[in-house]
């Protein structure tokens, strides 16, 4: 009987060469990516059960046609004016110190023949059915903007911090519940003072130029 | 003296590659479980706006998405070079978009069924006409949060 040592040992050393071939195979097809955009309701199908009357000082028009040009409030607009003529419609102000609609927090020019208050102030969006899907983005990314610009500018006054952190840790699955519970009251809060409106007509098959 | 004799080779030692491959699988590992293998091959070109009021999509598991764009080149003899709507791994009409949400959503848990978002994935070259007749298909099954899937970058940038 021959006698038998330890076993022999397995050679290892093209466990490396296994192992990077599969790192290398795992590093190319990874993408590590989180999707963003920009998040917006649709509204329901069923109408309103009664026609609501809105002033046509607290409605924001915004025309988008063919050629991506706008038209605001009847007005041709250059796209990078329209975050600060939204901002100054929001945050107008219009209804006299007094009335229920009075704005304490609004800062803009208080124009009677502008939106009366954040709450009754309503942006509606049109475009065309050739319109071009970059040029709407634009539009909606500006009118975001606008509703955010103002939201921060709020959540400075009253939290010193920004309404966009504040919401982003408030979505953020890792923020503890306890902090979300703080924070949730605090975004009502600020969405409540600037509540977004922005309305889109269905699309005109006709389009203005 | 002999003893203190220096040894004649003084040939620099290997270096000791046995923890190499525990080094390799530990980014392996890691790699692995990053890792999210793409769900759907795209055929349509997808070349996404900017945008910089962004939100991120949490949560993989409760978005649906749509991708709109043009056909890309190997499928353009078949299918024209008009903006396309891609639902899974097939060109479909607007009006089949519906019968894929509820699809996609019946096969989602019961607890997330109301709190799904339709992500839409639409090239910047599309027209608004398909994306209204897929946001007038989407208020038809009841469907209201979408999210413009964006990249994050200068809005103006999608005009030129």
């Amino acid at each position: 009987m021959s006698k038998r040592g330890a076993p022999p040992e397995v050679n290892a050393g093209s466990m490396a060469d296994i192992a990077f071939l599969l790192l290398i195979f795992f590093l190319v097809t990874t993408t590590i990516e989180t999707d963003a955009g920009l998040d917006r309701m649709l509204p329901p199908i069923e109408p309103p059960e009664q026609d609501v009357i809105i002033k046509q000082k607290n409605i924001f028009q915004v025309n988008i046609n063919r050629e991506g040009q706008l038209l605001v409030d009847e007005e041709l607009v250059n796209i990078t004016d329209l975050r600060a003529k939204a901002i100054a419609f929001l945050d107008n102000g219009g209804a006299p110190s007094g009335s229920d609609d009075f704005c304490n927090y609004c800062k803009g020019a208080r124009d009677a023949s502008s939106s009366d208050s954040p709450s009754k102030a309503i942006i509606s969006l049109k475009n065309d059915r050739e319109t071009k899907y970059s040029t709407y983005i634009t539009v909606q990314n500006e009118l975001v903007g606008a509703y955010n610009e103002l939201r921060n500018r709020e959540a400075q006054r009253l939290y010193k911090t920004n309404f966009t952190d504040m919401e982003a840790e408030y979505l953020n699955p890792e923020t503890p519940s306890d902090v979300k519970d703080e924070l949730k009251e605090k975004v009502k809060r600020i969405q409540d003072l600037f509540p977004m409106k922005l309305s889109e007509a269905e699309t005109a098959s006709a389009s203005i130029n | 003296m002999s003893k203190f004799n220096k040894k004649k080779d003084a040939a620099v030692p290997a270096v000791n590659t046995a923890s190499l491959p525990d080094i390799v699988f530990m980014l392996l590992f890691f790699f692995m479980t990053v890792t999210v293998m793409k769900d759907s091959t795209l055929k349509v070109e997808n070349t996404l706006p900017n945008a910089t009021e962004i939100k991120k999509l949490e949560k993989k598991d409760r978005v649906i998405y749509i991708y709109v764009g043009k056909p890309t080149r190997e499928y353009e003899k078949v299918y024209g070079t008009e903006s396309k709507i891609q639902l899974n791994d097939k060109f479909a009409d607007a009006s089949e978009v519906g019968d894929y949400i509820l699809m996609e959503r019946a096969k989602k848990p019961q607890e997330l069924q109301n709190v799904l978002t339709t992500s839409l994935k639409v090239d910047k070259d599309a027209n608004m006409g398909i994306i209204s007749d897929i946001k007038q298909e989407l208020r038809k099954v009841n469907a209201l949060k979408v999210n413009y899937t964006t990249y994050e970058g200068d809005a103006f940038r999608n005009l030129q």
